[in-house]
């Protein structure tokens, strides 16, 4: 695509946006009635569905289980529609693998594991559309499906994707927040970084794309930072509509009860 | 061949619950969130302590009591306490004891002392009545029981031994959020439709007919394991039964309380449309709504 430039001479990019602004992101919690915790979470076109089932008692393996804490599996699937070009394995390739270890991890230190020893809590995402910034949308949407179950977590984790846009006439490369599938594909790092806003902490974060200097590691990371604070502003409000709604209708049907 | 009608319908036409302001809930939190205290306070559930910090852990309302500050979520699994009745499914038949599925994070445990003997007989049960375990429980089998003891890691230990518990036969099961279930003093109730009906704690609400109930009753001297499989049940108690669980279904799905007052209203409520609209959505938010409307009516009395 000649002339395709990631930010223009007015500051804006691709799609439009300005280099801080991250996509509308659109969530709704309890949308399946089968599993413990669900959540479908919509970041721009990029759209996933988390499903989250436990603390449940290991069945079959009974090997897996920690006699102290919970023992935590993701799955990560990208449905088969979800990319231009139609997908040959929804998991269980290389990648997915390496995603299932990272999600692993980072929920392995958000929840609070030692709460429910010889446990088993299952995550399920599932990508229905891929537009850019795949992991940290599954990682948002898992943690309003485990808040959705009820499942004790240190804090939010919000994940958010952050690229560095090649320096033009002189500026110096100017990092850009939430990436989508142009800018991934057009080259250039992706540093994705998750975090607890709350407890100003940093529980993953991964390059993948091309090399960064070290010396633009700080003000991408900086800028990761704070979208993922963003999107837990985003992510709180859509938590605190939810459990309002759902106590307004408990508390009108409960107060026939002491009659 | 007479074709039923398929109803199909748009997912952007759903109705959700009305939306509501948030000042009228305040104490309301989420996790990570800070929550203020008074010196001395002892963190409850949902709550974990960060330095000096008292932090939710979940996302749901503030209950002090006194000292004790805990927060409830809105869902969870079911936890258990002594003294609830529960309704159970049998999952592995162990050398002295039964494994029971109860919607809780660890198997319940239903040891072969906590069940009666056939007879009513008292004695230690000796390697006989392991090997006969299979014979009054098999794995799928549906039981109701009380809460005996709760182990360390949370783990329930039931007993059956009183003659209303049980192996449970001709019914349905129910399963909605264990949130749902209000504690009262009796969880068997027996409606004035000809439906009896078992409010687990967990969760899991049996339906079956009234008769059904009584049987289990009489049954005394079998301690309550004979299961009377072959008693045909009539076609207006299946048809009052089958009401029943769509009308706890459309209440449930307004996250309603469940109890045996509101089970009935919405039983009376539900009347006006046949059983099987009482599977649209938009028919289960109505009755749910009226059902709603006649409990304020009654407070307001």
């Amino acid at each position: 695509m000649a002339g395709l430039q990631l930010l223009s001479e007015y500051g804006l990019r691709v799609d439009g946006r300005r280099p801080n602004e991250l996509r509308q992101i659109r969530c709704k919690m309890g949308v399946f009635s089968q599993p413990d915790g669900s959540a479908y979470l919509e970041q721009g076109n990029t759209k996933v569905l988390a499903a989250v089932y436990g603390p449940h008692e290991v069945r079959l393996n009974r090997s897996k289980t920690h006699h102290d804490r919970a023992y935590i599996n993701c799955q990560f699937s990208m449905a088969v529609f979800s990319t231009s070009e139609r997908k040959r394995r929804p998991r269980g390739d290389r990648k997915s693998q390496e995603m299932d270890m990272n999600l692993n991890q980072i929920f392995e230190s958000a929840i609070r594991t030692e709460l429910y020893p010889r446990s088993r809590i299952d995550i399920y995402l599932e990508v229905l559309q891929a537009d850019g910034s795949n992991f940290s949308a599954c990682v948002n949407a898992a943690t309003l499906a485990l808040i959705d179950a009820g499942i004790p977590l240190k804090d939010y984790v919000c994940s958010c994707t952050s690229t560095l846009a090649p320096s033009q006439g002189g500026a110096p490369p100017t990092p850009m927040v939430d990436v989508n599938h142009v800018e991934e594909t057009l080259g250039g790092p992706g540093l994705n970084m998750s975090t607890l806003p709350r407890l100003d902490s940093v529980v993953h974060l991964e390059l993948s794309g091309t090399r960064l200097h070290l010396s633009h590691i700080d003000p991408v990371a900086e800028k990761a930072s704070t979208g993922a604070a963003d999107i837990m502003a985003v992510l709180d409000k859509a938590v605190r509509g939810h459990v309002a709604q759902c106590l307004h209708a408990r508390e009108l049907s409960g107060q026939g009860a002491d009659a | 061949m007479e074709v039923t009608d398929v109803n199909i319908r748009l997912a952007c036409d759903r109705i959700c619950l009305p939306a509501v302001s948030e000042n009228e809930v305040q104490k309301l939190f989420t996790p990570g969130e800070d929550i203020p205290t008074c010196a001395g306070f002892m963190r409850g559930h949902g709550t974990y302590t960060e330095g000096e910090d008292l932090k939710a852990s979940v996302a749901g309302v503030k209950e002090q009591v006194n000292k004790l500050i805990s927060i409830k979520p809105l869902k969870s699994r079911y936890n258990g306490e002594i003294g609830d009745v529960v309704v159970g499914r049998v999952v592995e038949v162990q050398q002295k004891r039964w494994k029971i599925d109860t919607n809780a994070r660890l198997e319940s445990v239903l040891l072969l002392s906590s069940v009666n003997l056939p007879g009513g007989e008292l004695r230690r049960r000796s390697s006989e009545d392991e090997k006969m375990m299979r014979k009054y429980l098999q794995e799928g089998d549906l039981i109701s029981a009380e809460v005996m003891n709760v182990y360390q890691d949370g783990a329930l230990s039931l007993h059956t031994r009183s003659l209303k518990y049980g192996k449970l036969s001709q019914g349905v099961l129910v399963k909605v959020f264990p949130s749902l279930i209000m504690r009262r003093k009796n969880h068997f109730h027996s409606l004035p439709n000809g439906a009896a009906v078992i409010l687990g704690n967990n969760g899991f609400v049996w339906i079956c007919p009234a008769s059904g109930l009584e049987h289990q009753e009489d049954s005394g001297s079998a301690g309550g394991f004979i299961q009377d499989l072959e008693k045909e049940v009539p076609k207006a108690d299946r048809e009052v039964i089958a009401r029943l669980k769509n009308c706890i279904l459309a209440l449930a799905n307004s996250k309603m309380m469940l109890y045996d007052t509101s089970i009935i209203y919405a039983f009376e409520e539900s009347m006006k449309f046949t059983i099987t609209e009482l599977l649209l959505p938009d028919v289960m938010v109505d009755v749910a709504n009226l059902t709603q409307h006649r409990l304020h009516l009654d407070i307001a009395d």
